[in-house]
C-alpha cells in the first residue's frame, strides 16, 4: 500500500494543473472526466507512488485536493479506482465517469 | 483515485469560512496557493487563532479577509494598514496580518504603507504581487514592469516599477522576503517566521494573474506561470535589495533579504513616555472601554 | 453607565472649545484618537496626545487623514472607543471612511472645527461650511447624527453625547464646531464622574456559535462581536448579510441601506436635540445653530426691544433635523430667518420641513467673521413689515 493518498472535491477543481505538475513523483494525471463546471479534474494515475507530502494540497489555489499520509488502520484494501469521485455532500450532478479501461492521456489544457 | 476510509480533512480548510467556498479566484490565480502557505505557516507556528486578525483591502489578494476564518476586516482601498495599525495599538495583544495586493499597498496605500515601516508598527504584511490591479479588469499598476500590455497601457508600459523589497527595507521594514507562488514551502516557513517577529514584516509573494496579466501578454497560463517561477527564480538570501528588481521576463530573485531588529512601535511609544512620567504613566495593556 | 473617572477632569475650567472637547472625549471614555494637525482643530488632539498617557491609552498622529479617519476605526473594532478632529480640507479627506463606518456600523466620533473655504480658504477664521457635507459627503445612502455646540462648555457636553449616540447607534457622530466656538475661552464645569452618564458599548452576550454580527436587535442596531475572542466577525464595507458576508443581490442591498437609514430616522425623536424660546405666540422665530446662535441671540434681545415677537429655535442635533418641529412652527409664524455662516445649506432643511408653509430668510455669510447682531436684526425687521 501507498505511503500516502489524496482526497479530491471534484467540483471545486478548475483544472489549473498546479498539483499534476508540481507532485514529485507524478501520481497525477487530468482525467477525461470533467466536473459540473466542465474542467477536467486530476486523479491519481499512478497511486502507488504517492507519499502523502501534501505539496498537491499546497499548490491548489482551490483547496480542490489535499495529500495525507495513510493512517495506519486504514492500510487495507485500497480499491484502485480510475475515476474520480465527489468527496463532500454534493451540490452538484455527479460527472461523467471515464471507462476504466481506457489509456488516460495527460491533459494539455 | 482512491478514497480514504478515515475522514480527514484538508489542513487548510479549518482556517477557511467553508461556507464561502468556491471563491472568486480565477483558475490558475496564485492567491489560493498563497493561503495554503498561511494555513500550514499558522499551524507550523501554533499561532494563537484566537488573537489573530487579518486586514485587507480591495482588489482579489483583498477578498482573502473573506475567506479565512479569523476575525476579519476588509477595508478600503489602500487603507488597510492605517485601520490594522489602529486595530494594533488598541488591543497589542492581537497578532494583525495584512494580507492585500500589490496596487493597494504600494499605489493608493504606498503613503500608509512607508510610514507602517518607518514607525516599525507591529503587523506582518503579506503582498500578493501579480504585477497588474487584476480586479477591475487589467490596469496597470506601480509593479507592472515595462512593456507590457495593460488595460491602461495598450501601446506598452512605459513608467518603471517599484522593487517593493527594496522599498519597503528603506522605509524601515525589519523583515522582507520575496518568494513565488511556486515557492510554497518557503512561504510558508518565511510566513512563520514573521509571525514570531516583532516589527513591521513584509512578504511580496509574486502570483499568476492569468485572466489579465499573462493573457494580455501572451505568457500562457497560471501553471505556464509557475513553470516559469521555478525556472528563472534564484534562492538568494541575504541578497541586496537593490539588486533584486523585477522586469518583463528577468531573473526572479526570491528568499529572506532582510532580518534586523529594531524597536517596534509600540515599545518605542511605551519607553519614550515611561521615562517622561514615570509615575504618572498610565500603562494600559488595551485601550479596551468596559 | 458613569464615566470612568480616570477621564473625568472634575472642576470649573476656563478653556477654548478645542480644549473642552478634548475633556469632554475622555470624560466619554475615549482612549484611543488618530489625528492629523489642520487648523482650527489640532489643539483637541495635543491636548488628547498630552493628557492620554496619563489617563490609559494612545495617541497617534498619522500621516494624513486618510489614515487617520480609518486608524480610529481599527481602533474601535480592537475595543476603544475613538475619535478623530479636522477641519474643511481634511474632512473632505475623510469621506470614504465616514462611509465605510456608517456601512460597518462603526461607532465613532469626529470632530470638525469649521473653518472658510472652499479649499484652503480661511484656515484660521470661523465658517459653518461643512453643514451638508456633513450629511452628504460620502457616497451612498446613510444617515449620520450631527451635533452642534455653541460654547465651549456645550463643546464639552455634547462630545459626551456624541459618544454615547455613536454606541447606541453604531454610526459615526459627529460635534460641528467653528473656529470661534473652538478657539473661545468660557468657564466650563466638569461635573464628578458619577454625575456624567456614559453609553457602554453594546457587546453581544450571545456565544460565537449564535451571534449574527449585522443581525439588528428590536432598535434596528445590531450588538458588536469582541475581537479576539473567537467571533471570527467579519467586517467588510460590501452590502453584507447578517452573517457580515458579502452578497451582492439588489434584495441584499435593499435591506441593509434601509436599515442603516431607519436606524436613525426611526429613532430621530431619541436623537434630536434643540433648544426653544418663546415660540407660542411669536411672528418669527430664528432657526440658528453654532456659534452664530450667539449672534442671533443678541439680535433677538434686540427685536424683542423694539416690540416684535421673536422666536428662538436652536439646533443642536443638525442631523437629524427636528423637521417635525420646524414643521409645526413654520405652521404658526410668518416667517423663519435663518442666519448661518454660509451661503445656505441647513435653510434648505428648514425649507424643506417649512413645505411652504412661511416664509424663510436666509441670512448668508460668506464666512471668515461671525454676522454682526444687525445684520440678523434687519432680516428680522424686514419679515416683520
Amino acid at each position: 500500500m501507498a505511503k500516502g493518498s489524496v482526497q479530491i472535491v471534484v467540483e471545486r477543481c478548475k483544472a489549473c494543473g498546479f498539483c499534476v505538475e508540481f507532485c514529485p513523483t507524478h501520481v497525477l494525471a487530468l482525467s477525461s472526466a470533467f466536473n459540473a463546471k466542465g474542467y477536467h479534474t486530476p486523479y491519481m494515475v499512478h497511486p502507488e507512488k504517492c507519499s502523502g507530502c501534501d505539496l498537491c494540497g499546497m499548490y491548489c489555489p482551490d483547496f480542490a485536493i489535499f495529500g495525507f499520509k495513510q493512517p495506519e488502520e486504514a492500510k487495507k484494501a485500497q480499491a484502485q479506482a480510475s475515476k474520480p469521485t465527489v468527496t463532500e455532500a454534493a451540490t452538484a450532478p455527479a460527472p461523467l465517469a471515464a471507462a476504466a479501461s481506457e489509456k488516460e492521456e495527460q491533459d494539455a489544457r | 483515485m482512491s478514497e480514504a476510509t478515515v475522514a480527514i480533512q484538508n489542513p487548510v480548510e479549518q482556517f477557511l469560512r467553508m461556507d464561502r467556498i468556491p471563491h472568486i479566484w480565477c483558475p490558475g490565480c496564485g492567491i489560493g496557493t498563497s493561503v495554503n502557505s498561511f494555513a500550514r505557516a499558522l499551524v507550523d507556528a501554533k499561532v494563537d487563532i484566537k488573537n489573530l486578525a487579518i486586514v485587507s483591502g480591495i482588489g482579489c489578494t483583498g477578498r482573502v479577509a473573506g475567506y479565512v476564518n479569523l476575525d476579519s476586516f476588509h477595508t478600503t482601498h489602500g487603507r488597510a494598514i492605517p485601520f490594522a495599525t489602529g486595530l494594533k495599538l488598541a488591543n497589542p495583544k492581537l497578532n494583525v496580518v495584512v494580507y492585500s495586493g500589490d496596487g493597494d499597498l504600494f499605489a493608493i496605500g504606498g503613503n500608509h504603507l512607508i510610514h507602517a515601516a518607518r514607525r516599525n508598527v507591529d503587523i506582518k504584511v503579506i503582498c500578493v504581487n501579480n504585477l497588474i490591479y487584476a480586479m477591475t479588469g487589467g490596469q496597470t499598476a506601480p509593479t507592472t514592469p515595462g512593456a507590457v500590455v495593460t488595460s491602461t497601457n495598450p501601446y506598452g508600459t512605459y513608467d518603471p516599477a517599484f522593487n517593493l523589497p527594496y522599498l519597503v527595507e528603506a522605509a524601515g521594514a525589519v523583515y522582507v522576503a520575496r518568494w513565488t507562488a511556486f515557492h510554497v514551502r518557503q512561504l510558508a516557513r518565511s510566513m512563520e517566521e514573521m509571525f514570531a517577529k516583532k516589527g513591521f514584516s513584509f512578504i511580496e509573494v509574486l502570483s499568476p494573474c492569468p485572466t489579465l496579466y499573462q493573457r494580455r501578454n501572451k505568457m500562457g497560463d497560471g501553471l505556464d506561470t509557475m513553470k516559469y517561477y521555478k525556472q528563472v527564480s534564484k534562492v538568494r538570501n541575504g541578497a541586496p535589495t537593490s539588486e533584486v528588481a523585477l522586469s518583463k521576463s528577468g531573473e526572479i530573485v526570491v528568499g529572506k533579504f532582510v532580518d534586523r531588529e529594531r524597536s517596534d512601535y509600540g515599545g518605542l511609544m511605551h519607553d519614550t513616555l515611561a521615562d517622561a512620567l514615570g509615575e504618572d504613566y498610565v500603562e494600559t495593556e488595551a485601550c479596551a472601554c468596559q | 453607565m458613569h464615566a470612568d473617572p480616570a477621564g473625568v477632569l472634575t472642576g470649573t475650567h476656563f478653556l477654548d472649545g478645542d480644549h473642552a472637547c478634548c475633556e469632554g472625549a475622555l470624560a466619554a471614555g475615549a482612549r484611543f484618537s488618530s489625528g492629523y494637525p489642520i487648523t482650527p482643530s489640532t489643539e483637541v488632539v495635543e491636548r488628547f496626545a498630552s493628557r492620554i498617557p496619563t489617563v490609559g491609552g494612545t495617541f497617534i498622529q498619522m500621516e494624513d487623514e486618510l489614515a487617520a479617519s480609518i486608524t480610529l476605526q481599527g481602533a474601535v473594532w480592537g475595543g476603544a472607543k475613538a475619535f478623530t478632529v479636522t477641519s474643511g480640507p481634511g474632512f473632505s479627506l475623510m469621506m470614504e471612511h465616514i462611509g465605510y463606518a456608517a456601512m460597518t456600523e462603526t461607532p465613532c466620533v469626529f470632530v470638525d472645527v469649521q473653518r472658510g473655504g472652499p479649499s484652503t480658504g480661511l484656515p484660521t477664521l470661523p465658517a459653518q461650511q461643512d453643514m451638508m457635507q456633513v450629511r452628504w459627503g460620502s457616497h451612498g445612502d446613510y444617515e449620520i447624527i450631527a451635533l452642534c455646540p455653541n460654547s465651549p462648555q456645550e463643546c464639552f457636553d455634547l462630545t459626551i453625547t456624541a459618544f454615547n449616540y455613536a454606541e447606541k447607534y453604531r454610526c459615526p457622530v459627529f460635534v460641528m464646531m467653528d473656529e470661534v466656538v473652538g478657539h473661545m475661552t468660557e468657564k466650563v464645569v466638569i461635573p464628578p464622574p458619577e454625575q456624567i452618564e456614559i453609553e457602554p458599548r453594546r457587546y453581544t452576550t450571545l456565544p460565537p456559535e449564535e451571534f449574527l454580527a449585522f443581525k439588528p436587535s428590536e432598535d434596528l442596531v445590531p450588538d458588536m462581536p469582541r475581537v479576539g475572542e473567537g467571533y471570527n466577525v467579519h467586517v467588510t464595507g460590501l452590502t453584507h448579510d447578517e452573517r457580515g458576508y458579502p452578497d451582492m443581490r439588489p434584495a441584499v442591498q435593499d435591506v441593509l441601506v434601509k436599515r442603516l437609514q431607519e436606524k436613525i430616522t426611526k429613532n430621530a425623536d431619541k436623537i434630536v436635540l434643540y433648544e426653544e424660546d418663546q415660540i407660542e405666540g411669536a411672528d418669527v422665530v430664528v432657526v440658528s445653530y453654532g456659534i452664530t446662535s450667539r449672534v442671533a441671540q443678541r439680535a433677538i434681545e434686540m427685536a424683542r426691544r423694539k416690540g416684535i415677537k421673536v422666536g428662538k429655535f436652536r439646533l443642536i442635533t443638525a442631523w437629524p433635523f427636528p423637521e417635525k418641529q420646524i414643521a409645526a412652527i413654520a405652521a404658526k409664524v410668518k416667517a423663519l430667518v435663518v442666519p448661518e455662516l454660509n451661503l445656505g445649506q441647513m435653510v434648505r432643511e428648514v425649507e424643506r420641513a417649512a413645505a411652504g408653509k412661511t416664509k424663510v430668510k436666509l441670512v448668508p455669510h460668506a464666512g471668515g467673521s461671525v454676522h454682526k447682531p444687525e445684520d440678523i436684526l434687519q432680516a428680522i425687521m424686514e419679515v416683520t413689515r
